[in-house]
Order: C-alpha cells, then sequence, then structure tokens
C-alpha cells in the first residue's frame, strides 16, 4: 500500500492511482448522477408531451395564466447564474479566493432572484385556485382573468395542466434550493482556502449539478410560457 | 498500486482551463438565443412553433454543455453517459407516442 499519495499539495485517497485518476473518477459519478436526473425530469416532459397532444385545448388554456416576461427574466438570471458558477470555478483553479467567493456569491443571489419571482407567480396562481390536482377550485378572479384573455368556457379538466405546471417548476425549484446549499458549502470550503488547480472537485461537481438545473429550465421556459 | 510514480500520469494532471473570453462569449450566444426564442415565439408558425422552440433550446443545451459543463474537453465516458439519457429519454417519448396514436387516437372519444 502506497502512502506516497501527495500530488500538487492536494492528499488524495489511497485508492487511486493519482489525483488525476480521483478526479475523474469523482466527476464520472456526477455525470452519473446528472443522468438520472434528466430521465427524472424526462419522464415530466414525456408526460407533458404525452397530454399536450390528448388534451391540447387546455393546455392552450392553462398557458394563459403564464407571463412569458417573468419566465424570460428568470431564463436571464438562472444563464448568468451559470455564467458565474462556472467563473466560480475558474477563479478557484487560479486559486483566487477572493474572485471566486464573489462570483460563487453571485450565483446563490441569482438562484434567490429566481425563488423569488418563481414565489410570486406561484402565489398569483393559488390566490386565482389554479393548485395543482384535487386542490384545483378555479374561483370568480381566475374566471375574471380567463375572460379577459378571450376564453369563455373553461374546461372541466383544466386541473390537470397545473398539476403539470407545478409537478415540473416544483421539482425544478427544489432543485435550485439544493444547488444553492451545496453552492453555499463550496463557498464555505473556498473561504478556507481548501481549492487550488491541484484540487477543486467539490465545486466542478456542484457546478455540473447547478448547469443541469439551468439545462431543465432551458426546456421549460419555452414549454410553458411561450409554446401554446 | 505500490509503485505509481507520478510521472506516469503527468500528462494528464494538467487539467483544460477555459479562457475567461470563451465562458463570456458562451454567456452572450446563450442570451441572444434566448432573444431570438422569444421573438420567434410571437410569430405564428403553426405547429413548426414547438419545434424551433426546441431546436433553440438544444443549441443552447448543447453550449452549456459543451463549455460551461465542460465536455468539450471531457473523456468520451462521460459524453456517452449523458447522450445515454437522451436515447433512453427518447426511447420513453418513442413509446408514449405508440400507445397514444395506436390506442387513445383509435378508441378514445375525448
Amino acid at each position: 500500500m502506497s502512502t506516497a499519495n501527495h500530488q500538487n499539495g492536494h492528499h488524495y485517497a489511497h485508492h487511486f492511482e493519482s489525483a488525476e485518476h480521483e478526479y475523474e473518477t469523482a466527476k464520472q459519478g456526477i455525470w452519473l448522477f446528472l443522468c438520472t436526473e434528466i430521465l427524472m425530469f424526462g419522464g415530466l416532459f414525456v408526460g407533458y408531451a404525452y397530454f399536450h397532444h390528448v388534451y391540447p385545448e387546455i393546455f392552450k388554456i392553462g398557458s394563459k395564466f403564464t407571463d412569458w416576461r417573468l419566465g424570460a427574466a428568470n431564463t436571464v438570471v438562472l444563464l448568468t447564474s451559470s455564467l458565474t458558477m462556472a467563473l466560480g470555478i475558474y477563479y478557484n483553479q487560479l486559486a483566487d479566493k477572493k474572485k471566486a467567493l464573489t462570483m460563487l456569491g453571485i450565483t446563490v443571489v441569482c438562484g434567490a432572484i429566481f425563488m423569488l419571482i418563481k414565489y410570486f407567480e406561484y402565489s398569483h396562481k393559488i390566490h386565482l385556485g389554479l393548485a395543482p390536482g384535487s386542490w384545483y377550485h378555479i374561483n370568480e378572479e381566475g374566471i375574471a382573468e380567463l375572460k379577459a384573455k378571450g376564453v369563455d368556457a373553461i374546461p372541466g379538466n383544466l386541473a390537470l395542466y397545473f398539476s403539470f405546471y407545478f409537478m415540473m417548476t416544483g421539482l425544478h425549484g427544489i432543485h435550485v434550493l439544493i444547488g444553492m446549499g451545496l453552492i453555499v458549502w463550496v463557498m464555505m470550503r473556498t473561504a478556507r482556502g481548501e481549492f487550488s488547480g491541484a484540487y477543486y472537485t467539490p465545486v466542478e461537481g456542484v457546478g455540473l449539478f447547478w448547469h443541469l438545473v439551468d439545462l431543465v429550465w432551458i426546456y421549460l421556459f419555452p414549454l410553458l410560457y411561450l409554446v401554446t | 498500486m505500490a509503485n505509481v510514480k507520478s510521472n506516469d500520469h503527468s500528462h494528464d494532471t494538467e487539467h483544460h482551463f477555459i479562457p475567461l473570453e470563451t465562458y463570456l462569449k458562451v454567456f452572450g450566444a446563450l442570451i441572444f438565443l434566448t432573444v431570438i426564442t422569444v421573438l420567434a415565439a410571437q410569430v405564428d408558425f403553426g405547429a413548426l412553433n414547438a419545434i424551433i422552440a426546441f431546436a433553440i433550446a438544444s443549441v443552447k443545451a448543447i453550449l452549456v454543455l459543451a463549455i460551461f459543463m465542460h465536455l468539450k474537453y471531457d473523456n468520451m465516458m462521460n459524453r456517452v453517459i449523458i447522450a445515454s439519457s437522451a436515447f433512453f429519454l427518447l426511447v420513453m417519448y418513442f413509446f408514449c407516442i405508440i400507445d397514444e396514436v395506436t390506442r387513445i387516437v383509435q378508441t378514445s372519444n375525448l
């Protein structure tokens, strides 16, 4: 058993051949996890496509309640956070602690702005009685808002749209919250000076997760806010 | 295990650091494509609207995967892993569509 498992100052586990071997193995694990994430979200996307095809009218009417300006704002916020996340890794590679912390901090703030906009969207819908599944009870205000948008006959199973809307954005929102927590964790480790060009595996892994959250939103935005 | 010399792996201990400029260019492209997505949705192309939106989203996804997620400089295994998730997603979609076309559309009176 080798005890000489140091490379460029980073202590790597003895069952790896080198620090690089450890890094590649950890990263491959993250990619396998992201694969399961895509399939989990994928089930919802396929379900959406399926029912959209069976009941196009419900999705057309339901999507009138989404405001594309809020969706676009959230898209820009998440894309910005993806850039700052990538730069957070970049500055950690350069062992520039101050800039890395700034970039990761902006990423967390972007996540918070995203969730705040989501909160306003959710509370408006819930206020109109547009909750998912059996909680769906559209009220007078909701009916009035649809009338204003030129919809007179409201289908009885409109709840289907809101089940998809809340499940997809809700699962995505949970991922944003978890991602924010993970970024705070790597920020604390960055602040302790644990990372450099020789070792930044946790930042890379959290970054991959955060970019996946952005990837899912890239598809959710046109699906829920633009395509009718 | 005992005598692995670091110089045996010296060729791959240097990670590829993507220059700052590349990240900024990709970000610019992503914002530009978002604007295009919104503009394209204002025009009524019929059924093409959804296809256009998903095509642009896929270009954005590839940019994020290749540069932000470093796949362009990564090993083939990680690319195969992510491609396999896309492949099995298509399989799931394909069988659902077959079910819909051969069962729901044929027998349902919805």
